[in-house]
């Protein structure tokens, strides 16, 4: 008689997520960043764009947080509790897209490089490098001022900074996969190399890329805070925690919280992705567990 | 000889690296009928994994080269395949199993998977039901409860994962399996097993079998022919009982016979071969094993020795010479 056996069941994410759960300060920005995320998803529920985030209304200019506003009014009358909360679908959407941009572009190229080596590695992480040599600031500095200022050239500069830093950490992964024997019985079964990229490789090298990307979102947001501090990225009368920034530096004496709570809200998103970035990096490395 | 599956010859394959050429092998024949199983016998170093990786044309890029002689599989040439054609024939016709089954599973996918991806990419006229059978049938002529197919790699132990790959290289029903020392990194217990299921497999399904092994006593259990490997060459080749109970031996078979601990055997200690594989980079002249042969002569250190064919059963060295004669 055949006796039913139970197995312990128990995957690779239940596994990861279980050691990310231990994880204290990676727990605090994870959840620091699900709020900010809610809270961006539902701007529109909890302050009206039109009148509280760009409609003006100098009665009320440079009014001290209270009741009626929390963190006080600007220079325009404008609520910047409700302009921080607008403000965080442009620093979250903006950062999101060019992480996945630059993720996605530069995957390809770092797998490529890596899987192939060779002249093709040769060419393509020369190139690389002096993408690299430039600070990511200073090129997207760069880059912006020589397309015009928008938001789609803000996208592009944040990928064309960031795409090499990925190309670099998906190949040095991929250098170390390629070699395993898996890769090989793969082939001598019969499958071909875009295959085995995309279906043995890179999904082997998901925990680095997770991690790269959360750290990366990161430095994204504050590129753009930058960028738009500058006048480069965002412009207003959009709400960007930059601009705001920049728009609260000329009465800064008498009324710091222009410029306290939007860099409050920059320093809380960076921080709560780095946290949750160095968690899942701890919790993805197979030699710490447990 | 249209019986032949497989047919090497003269094969001559060599590693280039920035300081030196390596002779990896340095002319072998071998031959492979249908059904039979072809033990590849040899210490670290001898070539037996160059000789699978030539067959299945996976030797290291710009590394490794095929510098003469022929593989026919089926009376085709396997050199002169494209790649394309080549990936059409690795493991539809001909595949082959890892020797170490940590590695050679992927651990991010489920093992049901792996099995499905031989079929996928060899049988895409199957529908998904029937390819999901042949995996769960597959899984249980292994000895693998097919339940057990939406699980991890490493979930399973070192001799279920061997299965596994077993299964995988047997998915697609080949003519030919290569197994590149199957059992050598699993327990005593489990080799047993395993070599039997990779046996009763064989037969039910046809395939001949080219086992690569440093092991005797896997040899002796599972093989018809036995081909012994020395730095690139064979130097001694025939049926099981030839190199079993046969007379006359390679010295180096002998060598190899001598370190084997036997059960029954009154000795105190084993006689092992003196010395160490030669560097391939620099093989020695003449007889490539008389630095380290007992019977060496002024003859071997000069002359390399032809091959000696009797009955089927060759041998490489000088001394044979007379007896053939």
């Amino acid at each position: 008689m055949k006796t039913k056996q139970t197995y312990k069941k128990r995957s690779q994410f239940s596994a990861v997520w279980r050691r990310l759960k231990k994880n204290k300060l990676a727990m605090l920005g994870l959840v620091i960043l699900t709020a900010m995320i809610l809270i961006a998803v539902c701007a529109d529920l909890l302050a009206d764009y039109d009148t509280a985030v760009i409609g003006q209304n100098m009665a009320e200019r440079l009014q001290g947080p209270s009741g009626s506003h929390w963190f006080g009014t600007d220079q325009f009358g404008r609520d910047v509790l409700a302009r921080i909360i607008h403000g965080s679908r442009l620093s979250l959407s903006l950062s999101i897209i060019a992480m996945t941009v630059a993720v996605a572009i530069g995957s390809c190229i770092g797998a490529v490089a890596g899987y192939y080596g060779g002249r093709v590695d040769d060419v393509l992480m020369r190139l690389m490098d002096i993408l690299l040599a430039i600070p990511p600031m200073l090129m997207s500095i760069s880059i912006v001022a020589a397309l015009g200022q928008s938001m789609v050239n803000l996208l592009i500069a944040l990928a064309i900074a960031y795409v090499p830093v990925f190309a670099r950490v998906i190949r040095s992964t991929i250098l170390s996969i390629k070699g395993q024997e898996f890769v090989e019985a793969a082939r001598a079964c019969g499958t071909g190399n875009a295959r085995i990229i995309l279906r043995h490789i890179i999904p082997n090298a998901i925990g680095p890329i997770i991690v790269e990307a959360t750290l990366t979102m990161g430095a994204a947001i504050l590129i753009i805070s930058s960028l738009s501090f500058m006048g480069l990225g965002i412009q207003p009368p959009a709400p960007e925690w930059g601009t705001m920034l920049y728009e609260g530096r000329d009465v800064i004496r008498n009324d710091p919280y222009l410029v306290i709570f939007p860099g409050a809200a920059i320093a809380l998103a960076v921080m709560s992705l780095n946290l949750l970035g160095d968690g899942l990096r701890d919790a993805l490395d197979p030699r710490l567990k447990n | 000889m249209s019986e032949a599956l497989l047919e090497i010859k003269d094969l001559v394959v060599e590693y280039h690296t920035d300081e030196d050429d390596v002779h990896a092998l340095n002319g072998i024949t071998l031959s492979l009928d249908k059904g039979e199983t072809l033990g590849l016998v040899g210490e670290t170093g001898a070539g037996k994994t160059t000789t699978a990786l030539s067959i299945m044309r996976l030797l290291p890029k710009r590394i490794g080269e095929v510098k003469g002689g022929e593989i026919r599989f089926e009376g085709q040439d396997l050199l002169a395949r494209t790649e394309a054609e080549m990936r059409l024939i690795r493991g539809e016709s001909i595949s082959m199993i890892f020797q170490d089954p940590m590695t050679s599973l992927n651990p991010v996918i489920r093992v049901g998977d792996q099995i499905l991806e031989a079929l996928k990419l060899h049988r895409p006229d199957m529908s998904r039901a029937e390819q999901a059978k042949k995996v769960d049938e597959m899984l249980e002529m292994v000895g693998i409860p097919a339940a057990r197919k939406r699980e991890y790699p490493h979930q399973f132990s070192g001799g279920m994962k061997q299965r596994v790959v077993i299964a995988i290289a047997l998915a697609l029903e080949p003519r030919l399996l290569i197994a590149d020392e199957p059992t050598t990194a699993l327990d005593v217990t489990i080799q047993a097993q395993v070599l039997q299921m990779m046996n009763d497999l064989k037969t039910k399904l046809d395939t001949s079998m080219l086992l690569i092994t440093h092991d005797l006593g896997v040899v002796s259990q599972t093989c018809d022919k036995v081909a012994v490997m020395y730095a690139g060459e064979v130097v001694e080749y025939g049926r099981a009982e030839d190199i079993f109970l046969g007379s006359r031996h390679h010295p180096y078979t002998e060598g190899l016979f001598g370190s084997l601990p036997g059960l029954n055997a009154s000795a105190k200690r084993l006689s092992p071969i003196d010395g160490l594989m030669p560097d391939p980079t620099a093989l020695p002249e003449g007889c490539r094993f008389h630095p380290r042969c007992p019977h060496c002569t002024e003859r071997c250190r000069a002359e390399a020795p032809a091959q000696y064919l009797r009955n089927g059963h060759m041998i490489r060295c000088h001394r044979m010479e007379e007896e053939v004669r």
